[in-house]
C-alpha cells in the first residue's frame, strides 16, 4: 500500500541526512509501530508520508502513485485518505468536543446531514458520546486524545497515522487508546503508530521498524523495543 | 462548493471578524473615511463639472470674414468648423442679425430713429461671423490657431483667459482629488491585509490542522475572503449614507442661505449622483477586500 523507496531526506539547514536510504513497504491492513529516540527521523518519515514534505531523493508510492507525481491542488485528495493523530491531541480550543470532530468533516466538505449523524457515531465509538458539549480544557488527557482520534476517524481514512499518540497520557489511558487503535485495525484500517513506549511495543507484538540516525536498524514482525544504550 | 460549505466559510469569515474586532473596525474605518472622502469629492466634481459645463457653453469663439467674402465661402468655412471635433455648436450672425443685436444694445429707446437714419445701409455689412461653443475648453487656443489658417478668415476673438482658468481649476481639481483618493485606497489595502494576516495568525493551528485532514487551498482561503469582502462592503455601505445625508443638508443650507445661488449655479440631484456613486462605492468596497485578502493568503497561506 505505502512504499518507501531509497528515501534520502536532507532538510536546508542541516548537513546531516534526516533519513538516509530508507526502504519500507507497509501493506493494507497492517499495524505498524515505528520507533527510535528523538532525532532518529520517525517525524520527519510523518512527514514524507503526509506529503507536508518532499524528499530529498527517493521515491514515495500509495497505491502505485508516485508522490513526486502528484500536483499542488490534488494534494488534499491524497491526503483525505489519511487520518493523524498528534501527542499534542491539537484540538481546537475554542470549539466543543462535538465541533472538533465534526470540523474534519467540514474540511472536507461533507454535508450536514451526514455530519449530524457521523459525529455522535463516532464519538460512541471512543466512549465519549456523553461530553459532546465540553470543551477540550474540560477533559483529561486521556479524553482529549479520544477526540482526536475521533476526528481522525469521523472521515473513515484508510490509513491512520498516530505520532506519539501516548506520549501525554498515563499507562491505564495509553492501554485504552492502544486497544481503540487496534480495534480500528482490525476493521480494516491500516495503523502506522510512532512511539517511544516501549512497554505498549513490547506487548502488542505486531511489526516494529527501528529507526536510528535517520537508518533503519530492524523491521521485525511481531517485533519488540530495541535499547539503543 | 458545497452550500453548507460555502455557509460555513462565511459564518468562519464572520467569526473572524468579530475575533479581531479591533482591528476590523481599523480597517472598516480606514475605507469609510476613504470612500467618503471619494464621494465628498465625487459630489464636487461633478457639480464642479457641470457648473464648468455651463461656463463653457458661454464662452464662445467668434470668427469674421475678409471683406466682399462671398456666402459660398463662408457656407464652406461653416462645414469646415462643423465637422471639428472639439466644436459643440455653430451659429451663423448674418450682417443683418448683427447689426440689428448692435443698434438695439447701443441705440436702445431711440433704436427706430437709428433704424430710419442708416435705412437700408448696413455699417455692419462685413461683419457676418460664426459664433461656436466647444466641447472641450482647454483645447481652444490650438482650434483658434486652425480658424486663424482658414481661407477668408479676417479675425478669430475669444476669452483666453476664462478658458485658461477654466481649464487649469478642472485639472488641479480632478488630480488633487484623484491624488487623495489612491493614497486612502492604498491605506485601505494595506490595513485589510494586516487586519487579514492576524486573522491568519491567530487561527495557525487551526489552519495547520485543516491541511493535514485535506482541505482545499480555496476551502482554507474562503473565510478570509469572506472576511475581506464583508469589510469592504460594510466599509463602502456607511459612507454612501453619510454622503447622502451630507449632500441633501449641504445643498438645501447652501440654497436656504443663498438664494441668489440658485441662479447661478444648479446643483446635481442627490439621486443622479448616487445612481453612479453606490454601485462604483460598493465596487471599490468589495475590490479593495477582495484585493486584500487574495493577496495576504496568498503570501501568508504557503499551502
Amino acid at each position: 500500500m505505502i512504499r518507501l523507496e531509497h528515501i534520502k531526506m536532507k532538510y536546508p539547514a542541516s548537513k546531516t541526512y534526516a533519513l538516509n536510504d530508507v526502504n519500507i513497504h507497509i501493506e493494507k491492513g497492517e499495524f505498524v509501530f515505528i520507533v527510535g529516540s528523538s532525532g532518529s527521523g520517525k517525524t520527519t518519515l510523518m512527514r514524507l508520508i503526509m506529503k507536508e514534505l518532499d524528499p530529498t531523493s527517493g521515491k514515495i508510492k500509495l497505491d502505485g502513485t508516485d508522490y513526486s507525481k502528484i500536483k499542488k491542488n490534488q494534494i488534499p485528495k491524497l491526503r483525505r485518505r489519511f487520518g493523524v493523530v498528534f501527542q499534542n491531541f491539537r484540538l481546537l480550543k475554542d470549539r466543543t468536543v462535538y465541533e472538533n470532530v465534526a470540523f474534519a468533516q467540514r474540511v472536507v466538505e461533507t454535508p450536514t446531514r451526514f455530519i449530524r449523524r457521523q459525529v455522535p457515531a463516532m464519538l460512541t465509538l471512543v466512549g465519549l458520546a456523553d461530553k459532546y458539549k465540553s470543551f477540550p480544557r474540560q477533559l483529561s488527557g486521556g479524553e482529549q486524545q479520544r477526540v482526536a482520534l475521533a476526528r481522525a476517524l469521523v472521515n473513515k481514512p484508510e490509513i491512520l497515522l498516530c505520532d506519539e499518540p501516548t506520549g501525554n497520557l498515563d499507562p491505564k489511558n495509553s492501554w485504552d487508546i492502544m486497544r481503540l487503535l487496534e480495534d480500528i485495525n482490525s476493521k480494516g484500517t491500516t495503523v502506522i503508530v510512532v512511539t517511544h513506549n516501549k512497554e505498549i511495543v513490547n506487548m502488542m507484538q505486531k511489526r516494529v521498524i527501528t529507526l536510528k540516525k535517520g537508518e533503519i536498524i530492524s523491521d521485525e514482525q511481531k517485533g519488540g523495543y530495541i535499547d539503543e544504550d | 462548493m458545497r452550500i453548507s460549505s460555502g455557509i460555513y466559510s462565511i459564518r468562519q469569515g464572520l467569526k473572524n471578524i468579530r475575533r479581531n474586532l479591533l482591528f476590523s473596525l481599523a480597517s472598516i474605518g480606514t475605507i469609510v473615511s476613504c470612500l467618503f472622502l471619494f464621494g465628498v469629492f465625487y459630489c464636487i466634481i461633478v457639480n464642479f463639472k457641470t457648473a464648468m459645463d455651463d461656463l463653457e457653453n458661454t464662452v464662445t469663439v467668434s470668427v469674421f470674414f475678409e471683406p466682399g467674402i462671398s456666402d459660398g465661402n463662408i457656407k464652406l468655412i461653416g462645414e469646415q468648423i462643423r465637422i471639428r471635433e472639439e466644436v459643440n455648436t455653430v451659429e451663423y450672425i448674418s450682417p443683418e442679425q448683427a447689426w440689428e443685436t448692435y443698434a438695439k444694445e447701443t441705440y436702445k429707446e431711440n433704436y427706430d430713429e437709428a433704424m430710419e437714419i442708416f435705412a437700408g445701409d448696413n455699417p455692419l455689412k462685413d461683419s457676418a461671423s460664426y459664433t461656436i461653443s466647444m466641447k472641450q475648453l482647454d483645447k481652444q487656443a490650438e482650434f483658434v490657431k486652425y480658424l486663424e489658417g482658414l481661407d477668408g478668415v479676417r479675425k478669430v476673438s475669444t476669452s483666453q483667459a476664462v478658458a485658461d482658468g477654466v481649464g487649469a481649476l478642472n485639472s488641479v481639481v480632478t488630480f488633487a482629488s484623484v491624488g487623495i483618493i489612491v493614497i486612502l485606497l492604498l491605506v485601505s489595502i494595506f490595513l485589510i491585509s494586516n487586519t487579514i494576516m492576524i486573522g491568519i495568525t491567530v487561527r495557525k493551528e487551526e489552519i495547520a490542522i485543516m491541511k493535514l485532514i485535506g482541505a482545499t487551498n480555496f476551502f482554507v482561503r474562503a473565510p478570509f475572503i469572506v472576511e475581506g469582502v464583508v469589510i469592504g462592503l460594510v466599509g463602502s455601505l456607511i459612507p454612501l449614507g453619510l454622503v447622502y445625508l451630507v449632500y441633501d443638508n449641504v445643498v438645501s443650507y447652501v440654497i436656504g442661505q443663498f438664494a441668489v445661488v440658485q441662479n447661478l449655479f444648479a446643483f446635481v440631484p442627490v439621486n443622479e449622483l448616487f445612481a453612479v456613486l453606490v454601485p462604483v462605492s460598493a465596487a471599490i468596497g468589495i475590490g479593495l477586500g477582495l484585493i486584500g485578502s487574495i493577496v495576504t493568503t496568498r503570501k501568508h497561506l504557503k499551502i
